[in-house]
């Protein structure tokens, strides 16, 4: 019999792939591209992080672990999360190990969503987080931050955007694809209206690490917000551990094993290897992050200080591996400026429009390459804009 | 010498690379390219940069036959100059790459670096164990060199990361 209608579900139909593809899809097939594309570290796991995990192998050690991951690691992970950022959550019934915070962002949107709820977004922000709203029956309300704040959220954006039917608020600080930090005394108010409409905020906090003018503070470190908080964070970017699939959450024990009834359905536990490899990397890795940091940071100001002398206005992030120049002088938007670019010079960057409201104007580019990518990419895009401004006259 | 957090970053950043550019650095870590000129020459002025030079693999060259060896000696130390003095008389010598004063069973590390095993030999039986001070020398010959100041030679890295992703 005929197949005579589709099988996809309409709410995955609705969903529109993610707008880096298609830049993904162009800069493949091209040779001699200089990308600052790359939304993951250019540096490769320690060397003694990768040995455990080939030791965990050698020993045997092939089985599942407990849902939640091996108490061993949650352990670990509750004392760095205590000494690193000040929160503590108890390893047996608080911390949940994941495949990436990608995982832990899906069983966090589901653990917490009814049908109808709102969930509020903040943009420009990472690809999936409205798509993963709408997968767990919410509905994405965003917020777009703009350039001028520096895309810091500002508290009355906020306060507007609360109705009734608000459940929860989705932060990303420092922030993809801005790069922007929120620091103590912006979280306070941020925190405040929380508190006052009973809200739930769901922090992905993945490039905690990389922050490079002052410490991170978790926004589950501020009085009252522990309770109210459900913590993301992970290994792929501080640790430079993207392709281990291994992040985590932290939450309050009702929420907690609320997330992992779902976790251990739709996922059973994260990969055993990467797991005995995390723990590896919390015992003995910090001196490797701070040293990548230090290179990061000073690849931070040297993007920031060079786009400035070429033209492009650029605010300074203070955290994680991009920066998000403007690109309005040029009078393109940031989709026919990548295209552009990508063509003409063969730097791959990432258009600020495909991060949602407040990203147009704007390119993404990460700095996670080394200084002579980095060096060349900027000779390149300061001939394209020469180029540019020859066009318009 | 009391070193500030500039001329630290300064340092290691042309430890890494000497070949950066004052301009570079000086957008790196927030100073003007005249200071950090500046401190690059006071640095060099005051030997804490001692010289500027490039990591070669020589192994790549066809026939290529030098031979580098590491040599543990064992020397009677001096009264008032202790090892300085006998130290001093092995790297005079211009086969002699390096010299470390060591812990441990054996008092100095001499790495020679010479055309051939032979001429290496001749410069251990002739010149080295001759000196008064030496005691005793063991040479061992290097066979590859796998990483050499933190440079690994064999690998070449390739960036196997997508070209872009979110």
């Amino acid at each position: 019999m005929n197949i005579t209608k589709s099988y996809v579900a309409k709410s995955v139909e609705r969903m529109r792939p993610s707008g880096i593809r298609k830049f993904f899809d162009l800069a493949a097939t091209m040779e001699g591209v200089v990308s600052l594309g790359v939304g993951e570290p250019d540096f490769v796991t320690t060397w003694s992080v990768r040995e455990a995990a080939i030791n965990s192998l050698e020993r045997g050690f092939t089985s599942y672990t407990a849902n939640a991951g091996l108490i061993a690691l949650r352990t670990e992970i509750a004392r760095y999360m205590s000494e690193r950022f000040h929160v503590e959550y108890a390893p047996k019934e608080e911390i949940i190990v994941t495949v990436g915070a990608s995982q832990a962002l899906d069983i966090a949107m589901r653990a917490v969503t009814d049908p109808g709820d709102e969930i509020i977004v903040v943009e420009p922000c990472f690809v999936s987080y409205a798509p993963l709203v709408e997968l767990a029956g919410g509905r994405a309300v965003t917020i777009g931050t703009t350039g001028e704040t520096g895309f810091k959220l500002q508290p009355e954006q906020l306060e507007a955007a609360i109705t009734a039917k608000t459940k929860a608020v989705l932060l990303c600080y420092p922030n993809n694809p801005t790069g922007t930090q929120l620091e103590r005394e912006d979280l306070e108010l941020i925190a405040d209206i929380v508190r006052k409409h009973d809200l739930l905020v769901i922090a992905d906090e993945i490039y905690a690490e990389l922050a490079y003018d002052q410490p991170h503070t978790s926004i589950a470190a501020l009085d009252g917000m522990r309770e109210r908080t459900i913590l993301i964070n992970g290994f792929s970017k501080g640790f430079a551990m993207t392709g281990w699939r291994l992040g985590f959450t932290c939450a309050p024990k009702e929420i907690s094993s609320a997330m992992l009834k779902i976790h251990q359905y739709a996922m059973m536990c994260a990969s055993t290897p990467a797991q005995y490899a995390a723990i590896e990397a919390l015992q003995h890795g910090m001196g490797d992050v701070e040293s990548m940091k230090k290179d990061y940071r000073r690849r931070r100001n040297y993007m920031v200080q060079s786009f400035k002398e070429i033209g492009l206005d650029c605010h300074l992030p203070g955290g994680a591996f991009y920066v998000f120049p403007s690109i309005q002088s040029t009078g393109l938007t940031s989709e026919q400026f990548a295209e552009q670019l990508l063509l003409e010079e063969k730097v791959a960057v990432v258009p600020g429009s495909v991060f949602g409201e407040g990203g147009e104007g704007y390119i993404r580019c990460s700095y996670a390459s080394s200084m002579s990518q980095l060096q060349e990419a900027v000779k390149r895009i300061s001939r394209f804009l020469d180029k540019q401004k020859g066009r318009a006259i | 010498m009391k070193l500030n957090e500039k001329e630290v970053e300064i340092l290691e950043i042309l430890q890494k690379d000497a070949r950066f550019e004052a301009t570079d650095i000086a957008k790196m870590i927030g100073l003007s390219e005249a200071e950090v000129a500046e401190t690059i020459r006071r640095l060099e002025e005051e030997k804490v940069i001692v010289h500027y030079a490039t990591l070669v693999d020589w192994a790549k060259m066809d026939n290529y036959t030098g031979v580098t060896a590491m040599i543990d000696v064992k020397v009677t130390p001096k009264r008032g100059v202790g090892f300085d003095e006998v130290a001093e008389r092995i790297y005079r010598f211009k086969e002699v790459s390096s010299v470390y004063l060591m812990s441990g069973v054996y008092d100095l590390s001499v790495t020679v670096e010479g055309k051939s095993m032979n001429e290496i030999a001749r410069f251990v039986s002739e010149k080295l164990s001759t000196l008064d001070s030496v005691v005793s020398t063991t040479t061992h010959f290097q066979l590859k060199k796998y990483k050499h100041d933190g440079m690994i030679y064999a690998s070449k890295r390739e960036d196997n990361r997508i070209v872009v992703s979110p």
